[in-house]
This record gives C-alpha cells, sequence and structure tokens, in this order.
C-alpha cells in the first residue's frame, strides 16, 4: 500500500471512538442510580419490576408467535416458487421486498383504517384480532429477512434432487417439505428468526398505534418517567441485539445441506454416467 | 332457506365433477402453492397501501377530488416534510462520507484484518441498534447531563449546551441518526469496494497515473453509482425513522412520521384524509428513492461480472 495507513487509523480509531463513547456513557450513567457510589441499582430496579416482566413475556410471545407464522409463510412459498414456479419469483421477491420501502407508520394505519370497525374483516374490534393483526405487523416487517434466509438457504441444497429423491420414495409433497426440505433449512431459518426476534421484541411503533403492552411502548414509558433506568434498559438492548446478531451469524454461516447435497449429486452424476 | 339451498347445490356440484378433478387439479396446484403468499401480501401489504392511497384522493365525505393532496401545501405540513427532507439529507450525506471513509480505511487502508472484522461485526449490531434504546444510549452521552457533555464543560472548559447545541435539535438528531446510518453504509458500500480490482490501479499505475489520477478518473466513476444509490437508502432509511426521535423528544418534533403518527393517535390535523394524504406522500418519496437506488445498482453492477 502506497498510501499511508496513518491515515487509516485516525479514521478507525475516530469511528471507533464515535461507536464506543456513548456506550461507555450510557453503562457509566446507569451504575449512577445511588448517589456517590458505582451499583447495579438501575439493573435491579428494572428487573424487578411487574410492568418490566409483563411487557418482555408479552412481547415474546408475540415475536415468537410471528417467527412461526413467517416460517410457515415463507418456506413452503420459497421452496415451491424454486421448484415448480421460477417464472413467479421476481414477483414474490418484489413482495417479499416491500415492507422495506412502506415505512411501519405508514403500513399500521392502513392496517389500522383497513381492518377497522367497518370493515369487511373487523379485526380491531376483538382483543384477539388486534393480537393477530400485531403479530401480522411482525410477520411483515421481518418478511424480508426471512425471505432472503430461507431462499439463501435453499439455493445451497440440490432441492430438485431432494424432491424427486424423496418423492420415488413414496413421500407426499407435505411430508418432502417438513421432513426434507425443512430441517435442510433449518440453519438459514434459525439465521432469519434471530433477526426477526431482535426487530419485533423492541419494535415500537406497530405496537403502540395498536395500544399492545409491548416492550418498545414500555421503553418509551419509562424514559418519560425515570432518569437511570433507561440507561440500564439500553445496555441490556444493546446486548440483547449483540447475542441475536451474533447467533444470526453463526447460523447463517453453518449450512449443513452445502457438505450433503454436492456429494449426493456427484453420486448421482457417477451412477448416471456407469 | 334459500342460502341453505344454494350452498346445497353447490357441495353437490363439487361431488358431480369429483371424477373430472385430477386434471384441473394438476394445473392449479402449481399456483395453489403460493396462494397462501401471495393472499397474506395481498390482504396486508397491497390493499391497506391502496386503501390509504384512495383515501389520499377523497375529501371527508367520500367524493373524488385533489382538495385532500392539495392541503399537504399548508405551511404545518409543507414545513413538516421540507424538515425531514432536510434531516434526512443531512444524516444520510453524513452517514455516506464517513461510512465511505471508514470503508475504505477498513479495506483499503491496510488495516489489520481483526480491525476489520471487529468493525464489520459491530457495523451488523450497530445498524440494527436504532429505536428507543438508541435514544436513551445518547441521552446520557451528550443530554443535558451526559456524560460527554460533563467531560466538555468540566475538562476542557466547553460549554455546548450554552453555545446553542441541543441533542434535541436539528444536528443533535442528525448526530443520533449517524450511529446507524454510518454502519449501514458501511456494510452496504463494502461489496463495490471489493468489486474494485487490483489489477486496474497496476494498469493506470503503469500508464504513469499518480494515485489521485487514479482515484479522479478510474476508482470514483466506478464507485458514483454506487455510493449515489447507497445515499439514496440512507435518505429512505431516516425519512421512515420514527421510534428513535420519539423516544428522544416525546414527540415534539415535527417530522412527518411523527405527524402521521400524532395523526393515527388522535386526529390532530382535524381531517382524517389528511393523514391518507400524508401517508401518500411518504409511500411516494420511498418508491421514487428506492426506483432510482434500483437502477443506480443495475448500472453499478456494470462493473461486477
Amino acid at each position: 500500500m502506497n498510501r499511508p495507513p496513518i491515515l487509516s487509523w485516525l479514521i478507525a480509531f475516530l469511528a471507533a471512538a464515535y461507536f464506543l463513547v456513548p456506550l461507555y456513557a450510557t453503562f457509566d450513567f446507569s451504575l449512577r442510580m445511588v448517589r456517590g457510589e458505582l451499583t447495579f441499582e438501575a439493573y435491579r430496579s428494572v428487573l424487578s419490576s411487574d410492568v418490566f416482566l409483563s411487557a418482555l413475556a408479552f412481547s415474546t410471545v408475540a415475536s415468537l408467535t410471528a417467527i412461526v407464522l413467517g416460517a410457515l409463510l415463507v418456506v413452503p412459498t420459497a421452496y415451491w416458487v424454486r421448484l415448480k414456479l421460477p417464472r413467479l419469483r421476481p414477483v414474490v421477491e418484489f413482495l417479499s421486498l416491500m415492507p422495506l420501502i412502506i415505512p411501519p407508520v405508514v403500513l399500521v394505519f392502513g392496517y389500522v383504517r383497513m381492518y377497522g370497525s367497518s370493515s369487511f374483516l373487523p379485526m380491531t374490534t376483538t382483543e384477539f384480532g388486534i393480537n393477530l393483526l400485531l403479530v401480522i405487523g411482525y410477520v411483515t416487517l421481518s418478511l424480508p429477512y426471512m425471505f432472503r434466509a430461507v431462499d439463501n438457504g435453499l439455493s445451497a441444497i440440490d432441492i430438485v434432487t431432494l424432491s424427486e429423491a424423496a418423492e420415488s420414495l413414496g413421500a407426499s409433497r407435505f411430508r418432502t417439505i417438513v421432513s426434507v426440505i425443512f430441517p435442510n433449512v433449518r440453519s438459514s431459518l434459525v439465521a432469519g428468526a434471530f433477526l426477526t426476534f431482535s426487530i419485533s421484541l423492541s419494535e415500537f411503533v406497530i405496537t403502540s398505534l395498536l395500544n399492545r403492552p409491548g416492550f418498545g411502548p414500555y421503553m418509551v414509558q419509562v424514559g418519560e418517567d425515570q432518569a437511570y433506568q433507561p440507561a440500564a434498559l439500553a445496555i441490556m438492548a444493546f446486548a440483547f441485539t449483540w447475542v441475536c446478531m451474533w447467533l444470526m451469524e453463526y447460523f447463517a454461516t453453518r449450512k449443513p445441506g452445502q457438505i450433503f447435497a454436492p456429494l449426493r449429486k456427484r453420486n448421482l452424476l457417477k451412477a448416471a454416467t456407469r | 332457506m334459500v342460502d341453505i339451498s344454494d350452498g346445497h347445490g353447490l357441495a353437490k356440484e363439487g361431488r358431480r365433477f369429483g371424477s373430472g378433478f385430477p386434471m384441473s387439479l394438476r394445473l392449479d396446484w402449481n399456483w395453489l402453492g403460493v396462494a397462501p403468499y401471495l393472499t397474506f401480501a395481498f390482504l396486508f401489504l397491497i390493499l391497506p397501501i391502496l386503501y390509504l392511497i384512495q383515501g389520499a384522493f377523497q375529501t371527508p365525505d367520500g367524493s373524488y377530488s385533489l382538495t385532500t393532496l392539495i392541503s399537504l401545501s399548508q405551511p404545518q405540513l409543507a414545513g413538516s416534510y421540507w424538515l425531514s427532507i432536510r434531516l434526512s439529507f443531512v444524516s444520510a450525506s453524513l452517514g455516506a462520507v464517513f461510512g465511505l471513509f471508514l470503508a475504505c480505511a477498513l479495506i483499503l487502508g491496510g488495516l489489520p484484518s481483526w480491525m476489520r472484522r471487529a468493525f464489520m461485526t459491530y457495523s451488523g449490531v450497530a445498524s440494527n441498534f436504532a429505536g428507543v434504546p438508541l435514544a436513551f444510549a445518547f441521552i446520557a452521552t451528550l443530554g443535558r447531563l451526559g456524560l460527554a457533555t460533563l467531560i466538555l464543560r468540566d475538562v476542557f472548559g466547553l460549554n455546548i449546551y450554552a453555545a446553542g447545541f441541543s441533542l434535541f435539535s436539528f444536528w443533535g438528531l442528525a448526530i443520533v441518526y449517524l450511529y446507524f446510518q454510518m454502519p449501514l453504509m458501511v456494510l452496504m458500500i463494502t461489496p463495490a469496494l471489493e468489486g474494485l480490482r487490483p489489477q486496474w490501479k497496476e494498469a493506470a499505475e503503469s500508464l504513469g497515473a499518480s494515485t489521485w489520477q487514479y482515484w479522479r478518473h478510474i476508482g470514483l466513476p466506478i464507485l458514483a453509482p454506487s455510493v449515489l444509490g447507497c445515499f439514496l437508502l440512507l435518505f429512505a432509511n431516516a425519512f421512515g425513522t420514527l421510534a428513535t426521535i420519539y423516544a428522544l423528544t416525546g414527540g415534539n418534533y415535527e417530522v412527518v412520521p411523527i405527524v402521521l403518527f400524532q395523526q393515527i393517535r388522535g386526529n390532530v390535523l382535524y381531517n382524517p384524509n389528511l393523514g391518507y394524504a400524508l401517508a401518500f406522500g411518504m409511500i411516494l418519496i420511498m418508491i421514487v428513492t428506492n426506483s432510482l437506488y434500483f437502477l443506480l445498482r443495475r448500472r453499478a453492477e456494470r462493473w461486477q461480472k
């Protein structure tokens, strides 16, 4: 390199400072709840509050439901498009990317008006309906990531051969998806699931506008009422995001089908040429 | 009575055609496989958006007209659009420039590879660390009693709040946005930087070009569409940001998403259709920026074959 790396070091140092100072400041602030001492009192206060636990429980259940629903929606579709309907691929892919274009506030506005009390599908009139609408909102937000993750997973395995093999052994379509395709994309699916989880657990806009007692609105409320607890929450949220991203990386790069499928294909080819 | 007999007749008919089913089923079966997905997308993506767009072209009594859209030009709403556009433009510019510098330093600048990995991992986390917790972190850093504010005041004798700075003002918000915009830029521009082939540089050098000439005539023109495309995505990203700004300002900073949020909560504009018009404006801006991004990306991919 003929450019002096001093400049690179300087840039990296400034960027690291910008990234790390807020983290350090927040951590420092979160320890100062008791005057003159450094304690974890703010964390204890947050973790022992009933509202925290109920909000976290609510959002966890909603996010997990969204992950299951999203997987049920995305896995068969991505598989089917690759296997039978490659022509439809641009349409399906475009629809999966739409939530990146439409801001959540616009989306939930549409839901509230479209599925309000005077609609053909009045979902906002019952408790169950609103919760379902919330989960649907989370599924929609995570659609781009789930579809991308699963589709990448599918591209690594030879689904045509696997499907034919399953079929020739007498498996039904359903059976093929459940016991052949699903285990092969499990890693990618889990990777997408962790991203979904980290997005929907602290989601604020949709949760708040549907008046659900989720974690996002809870955090905003704490931010308005208290001084030190928000900093503790921010540190915990950062650690949570980090763990989710780490697990996502771990599962996204671990592809059991990758070694398995080409081997099988080679064997088949060998058998065919013999 | 009529309903019941109708239903019965239909069921019978279905059974009567039962024998001829497999043939027609085979034709329809392929489409049925994506039916749940398409239905979901239609019900919860397309239909709600069409509903909002239709509302933007109606007056509250239901007749079609352009008056609702035209009333977007009233000072309050036009002002919030202008504010949103300026904030998105500034935060996207800062994010694009600093992100590009950082990515260049990491990929072309001869830094050790552990450092590059660390920054990439951190960028992945930080670009997802938006929303309410980010607001809390910056209040603890640059708020009135934040650590950085106090250190600047007590150690360097620089009272930034007395000098007119506020975390809850335009530039304060731009600095907060930068925390997720810059890492996003690093992640998005990295593939383009990695696509700059060393041979191009070697060829330029063997023809006697200086480093400056290489960047002026080869490097930058190749990177320009990618950089511009990433800038547009950052712009769209900032334009739709709501949770961060809401947690920072309590909903008192009137960018478009906040105004729409308040309107959905309690019809603060006293005209339900103005909400539709606001949403329509947002959709329009998102479509324009994303389409331009798409065109630029196709142009950028020319060099990556």
